[in-house]
C-alpha cells in the first residue's frame, strides 16, 4: 500500500482570519464544484475524459496565495480546480465541461483543455507531462523579457516520470528560469501506486541532479502549501532559478470518472477523507480560533452552493457551439503590413 | 615512392573548398597526424592532419585558392629516401578529370568518391533561374538582384526579423557559439548575443516545448532542429500542443512559432539522418508548412514564417544549403506563404514540385524541350495550406500532370495532389496523374542504393513522357 499523506499535527502556520475564510471559501468552491460535474457527469451532460480535484484542492489553493498578477499557471488535465483557483468564471468552466458555447473554449477544448490568457492561464493539457516544457517556456519568456514574473507548472506523480520532464528541468536550472515545479502526489498515477512506478518515491528528490532545491510538502494542509510556496515563489522571483515542491496529496475519487478504483482499498480513502481532509482541518482551525462560528460558515457553504448552481445552470442552458464554430480557430489570419 | 595528397571531403555534402592557409611549406618534414593546412567548407574550417609519412616535396593548390575540388591534388608528399625535388603529382591535378565528382558505379578510389546524388545538383546552381524569379509579380520593376546562397538568405532572413521584433530568437543545439551546425546561423551571435541566439543541451522535446511556452507567453521563437529527423522525439510538442491549442481554446491562445531545419535526404548518411517529412507535418490542421527551393523564396518565406502568428513548420534541404540563387535586393522582401509559383510556362504536362526536387524538374523540363514537349514548372513552396489553384489551372492547360517528392509514394504529398487533381480537373486529364517520389524502403548507406532509391531528373522524365504517351 502506498504512504499516508503526512499528518497535519504540527505547530499550526499563522493565518490571518481573512486568509483562512478566502482559503475556506476557495477550497469549498472546489469541491462542490467538482461534486457538481460528477453528478451531471453521472446524467450524461458531461462526455468523455473528467478528472476531479476532490482532495487536492489545497494545493492549489495554498500555491495560487503565492502569486501576484501577471504569474503565469500551467497544468495538465486535472484542471478544473486551477481555473477556479486562478479566479475563471465557474459558469465558464462548467460550460466547457458539458461542451457548449459559452464555455471557455466555446466547447471546442472540453475539461482537459481549457486557457485564460486574461488569468494567465495556460492550460489544461492532455499529454501526460506536455505542460512541464511549456511551463519552462513560460518562465523562459519571464526572463527573456527581465521581469519578476515566475510560471508554476503543476504536474503529477505520474508525470514525473517523463522524459521531458527532465529535460525541462536541465534547462530551467542551467539558464535560472523562474520556474516551481510543483508536483501533486496524490500516490497513484492512475492506477499505479508510486511505489510501483517511481524508483525514488521521494519525488522533491527528483530535481537534485540538475541542482534544483526540492522540498516535502503537506498538501492536505493549505497553510503548509502557502508558507512552502512562499518560499518557492520567492527563491524564483529573485532569479535563483528553479525550485520543487513535492505536495504529499490525495484525490478521492477515481482517476477519471470511469476508473473503478480497485487498486485501493476502501478504508485508505475513508482514513484520508476522515484524518486529513484539507477543508475539515482548515475548518476545525477557524473554528478554533474563533474566526467564525458554524452558522458563519454554513453561510459561506449556502453562497457556494449557489455558485455552483448557477454555474451549472449555466452550462445546461448555454446552447452547443453554432455549426460554423467547426471551422473557426484553426489558423489566425494573417495580418496585412 | 611519393604520396600524393588530396583535397580531403570534410562533410557528407562537400563538393570543393578553400584552401585558406598551409601550416607546412615545401621541404618540411611531416609526420603522420601533423596538421598540414587548413580548409575552408561552407559549414566549417577545418584542420587537415597528414596521414603518411615523407618530405612536402611540391604545394600544387597555394593558400587562398578557392574552389579546390574533393580529391585533387593539392600537394606531393616525397617518402624517405626519395628525391623531394624530382617527384612529380601521380594524378592529375588542377580541376581536371581527377578532380571531377566519381560517377555513381565508378569503382572507389583511393580518397572518399563524392555520393552521385549531387553531381545534378551542380547544374541546378549553374541554372539558377534569373528570368523567372524576374517574373515574381510581387518584385518592382528595376530591382537588382544578389547572387546569395540558401544558407546565406536564411541567415538574413533571421536577422532581418531579428532587427525588427525584439521578440524573435533563435534557440537550438550549436546555433550560437558554433555558429550553426550548418552554419545556418553564422554570426547571429555576434549581432544579437546570447539572449537571443540560445544554444541549447540535446534535448528536442524539452526545448521544442519550451519554444512552444514562450510563444505562448507571446515571445517568437524559432527553434531549429539541427535535422528535421530528430524533430521525431519532439512530434507531440509540435503536433499536440502547438498545432491544436489554438483550437482548444477557441481561439484564446496562439503559438507563433517557427520550427525550421534541414528536411529530406543528405548525402550518404543513411535511413536514421535522410527521411522527408513533409507529407507527416502536411497532414495536420493548425500547422502551416513551407518547404522552399530558390534562396530568394528561401528567404521572402522564412520571413513569413516567423512574422505569422501561427505555428509554421519551415522545411530547409541540406543539399541545398550552399547553392546560389539571385535574391531581390529589397529592404523587406517578404512571400505569401501557401501561393506555389510557376517557375517555367508550359502547355504539354506540369511538373509539381517542391524544395530540392524543384532542381530536378527543372533539369527534366529542358530535356523534355529537347524532344518538343514543353514542361510547365510549379514549385509549391507551401505544402500546406497547399495551393490547389495554381496546380488545377495548370493542368486545365497542359492535361497531364507529374507529382514529384523526395518523401515516400504512401500518403504522400503527390497522392493529395493527384486526388485533388482528379476530383477538380477529371473532365481534363488525358492521362492518370503519375508520381515521381523515394523508393518504399528505408534510405540505404550504399551509394549505388542510395542512387537508386532517391527520386531525380531521369525519374521525372520518364514520367512525364509517360503521361505524354511518347515512346
Amino acid at each position: 500500500m502506498a504512504s499516508k499523506p503526512k499528518s497535519t499535527k504540527k505547530a499550526p502556520t499563522k493565518a490571518s482570519k481573512a486568509d483562512m475564510l478566502h482559503f475556506y471559501r476557495e477550497m469549498l468552491l472546489i469541491r462542490r464544484f467538482e461534486e457538481k460535474a460528477g453528478q451531471l457527469y453521472g446524467m450524461g451532460k458531461i462526455a468523455g475524459f473528467c478528472h476531479l480535484y476532490i482532495g487536492q484542492e489545497a494545493v492549489v489553493t495554498g500555491m495560487q496565495a503565492c502569486l501576484k498578477e501577471g504569474d503565469q499557471v500551467i497544468t495538465g488535465y486535472r484542471d478544473h480546480g486551477h481555473m477556479l483557483a486562478c479566479g475563471l468564471d465557474p459558469k465558464g468552466v462548467m460550460a466547457e465541461l458539458t461542451g457548449r458555447i459559452g464555455g471557455l473554449s466555446k466547447g471546442k477544448g472540453g475539461s482537459m483543455h481549457m486557457f485564460s490568457k486574461e488569468k494567465n492561464f495556460f492550460g489544461g493539457h492532455g499529454i501526460v507531462g506536455a505542460q512541464v516544457p511549456i511551463g519552462t517556456g513560460l518562465g523562459f519568456a519571464n526572463k527573456y523579457r527581465g521581469n519578476d514574473h515566475v510560471s508554476v507548472a503543476y504536474f503529477g506523480d505520474g508525470a514525473s516520470n517523463q522524459g521531458q520532464v527532465y529535460e525541462s528541468f536541465n534547462m530551467a536550472s542551467l539558464w535560472d528560469l523562474p520556474v516551481i515545479y510543483v508536483i501533486e502526489n496524490n500516490m497513484y498515477a492512475m492506477g499505479t501506486s508510486v511505489e510501483r512506478a517511481s524508483a525514488e518515491t521521494e519525488l522533491y528528490k527528483r530535481g537534485i541532479s540538475f541542482e534544483i532545491e526540492g522540498e516535502e510538502v503537506d498538501g492536505m494542509d493549505v497553510l503548509a502549501v502557502r508558507e512552502a510556496g512562499e518560499r518557492a515563489v520567492k527563491y524564483a522571483r529573485s532569479g535563483k532559478g528553479p525550485y520543487i515542491l513535492e505536495m504529499k496529496t490525495y484525490r478521492y475519487r477515481g482517476h477519471s470518472m470511469s476508473d473503478p478504483a480497485k487498486y485501493r482499498k476502501r478504508e485508505e480513502v475513508d482514513d484520508v477523507r476522515s484524518h486529513h481532509d484539507a477543508i475539515d482541518g482548515l475548518k476545525a482551525q477557524i473554528l478554533e480560533a474563533g474566526y467564525a462560528d458554524e452558522a458563519e460558515l454554513k453561510k459561506i457553504d449556502n453562497e457556494i452552493k449557489a455558485i455552483v448552481k448557477e454555474a451549472a445552470d449555466f452550462s445546461l442552458e448555454s446552447p452547443e457551439p453554432d455549426p460554423s464554430e467547426l471551422w473557426t480557430d484553426v489558423l489566425k489570419e494573417v495580418e496585412s503590413a | 615512392m611519393s604520396v600524393d595528397i588530396l583535397m580531403p571531403a570534410l562533410s557528407p555534402t562537400m563538393e570543393e573548398g578553400t584552401l585558406s592557409k598551409w601550416l607546412k611549406k615545401e621541404g618540411d618534414q611531416i609526420s603522420s597526424g601533423d596538421v598540414i593546412a587548413e580548409i575552408e567548407t561552407d559549414k566549417a574550417t577545418m584542420e587537415v592532419e597528414a596521414v603518411d609519412e615523407g618530405i612536402l616535396a611540391k604545394i600544387l593548390v597555394p593558400a587562398g585558392t578557392e574552389g579546390v575540388k574533393v580529391n585533387e591534388v593539392i600537394a606531393v608528399l616525397a617518402e624517405d629516401g626519395e628525391d623531394a625535388s624530382a617527384v612529380t603529382a601521380k594524378k592529375a591535378s588542377g580541376g581536371s578529370a581527377a578532380a571531377a565528382p566519381a560517377p555513381a558505379v565508378a569503382p572507389a578510389q583511393e580518397a572518399p568518391v563524392q555520393a552521385p546524388v549531387q553531381a545534378p545538383a551542380q547544374s541546378e546552381a549553374a541554372a539558377a533561374p534569373v528570368a523567372e524569379i524576374l517574373s515574381d509579380p510581387s518584385i518592382p520593376e528595376g530591382t537588382t538582384f544578389t547572387e546569395t546562397s540558401v544558407r546565406d538568405a536564411l541567415r538574413d532572413a533571421m536577422a532581418e526579423e531579428m532587427r525588427r521584433d525584439e521578440n524573435v530568437f533563435l534557440m537550438g543545439e550549436e546555433v550560437a557559439q558554433y555558429q550553426g551546425a550548418y552554419k545556418v546561423s553564422r554570426e547571429l551571435l555576434q549581432e544579437f548575443g546570447a539572449r537571443r541566439v540560445v544554444d541549447t543541451p540535446i534535448t528536442e522535446h524539452g526545448f521544442a516545448g519550451l519554444g512552444v511556452g514562450a510563444a505562448f507567453a507571446g515571445l517568437r521563437p524559432i527553434v531549429e532542429f539541427m535535422t528535421f529527423n530528430f524533430a521525431m522525439q519532439a512530434i507531440d510538442q509540435i503536433v499536440n500542443s502547438a498545432a491544436k491549442t489554438r483550437y482548444m481554446s477557441g481561439g484564446q491562445m496562439g503559438c507563433p512559432i517557427v520550427f525550421r531545419g534541414p528536411n529530406g535526404a543528405a548525402s550518404r548518411v543513411a535511413a536514421q539522418h535522410s527521411q522527408d517529412y513533409s507529407s507527416w507535418y502536411g497532414h495536420i490542421p493548425g500547422l502551416k508548412v513551407v518547404a522552399p527551393y530558390d534562396a530568394a523564396d528561401a528567404k521572402g518565406l522564412l520571413k513569413a514564417a516567423i512574422r505569422d502568428p501561427n505555428p509554421v513548420i519551415f522545411l530547409e534541404h541540406e543539399l541545398l544549403y550552399g547553392h546560389n540563387f539571385l535574391v531581390p535586393d529589397l529592404d523587406d522582401y517578404v512571400l505569401p506563404i501557401g501561393k506555389a509559383a510557376i517557375k517555367r510556362q508550359g502547355t504539354d504536362v506540369t511538373l509539381v514540385a517542391h524544395s530540392r526536387m524543384v532542381g530536378f524538374a527543372l533539369e527534366a523540363a529542358e530535356r523534355l524541350a529537347e524532344q518538343g514537349i514543353s514542361a510547365e514548372i510549379i514549385d509549391l513552396r507551401t505544402i500546406r495550406p497547399l495551393d490547389t489553384d495554381t496546380v488545377v489551372e495548370s493542368v486545365k492547360k497542359t492535361n497531364r500532370i507529374v507529382c514529384c517528392e523526395e518523401g515516400w509514394r504512401f500518403f504522400g504529398v503527390g497522392a493529395e495532389i493527384a486526388a485533388t487533381v482528379t476530383a477538380e480537373a477529371f473532365d481534363y486529364l488525358d492521362a492518370p496523374p503519375a508520381r515521381v517520389h523515394q523508393k518504399d524502403v528505408p534510405l540505404p548507406y550504399a551509394a549505388n542504393l542510395e542512387a537508386m532509391s532517391l527520386p531525380n531528373a531521369d525519374d521525372i522524365v520518364e514520367a512525364a513522357l509517360k503521361v505524354c504517351y511518347v515512346k
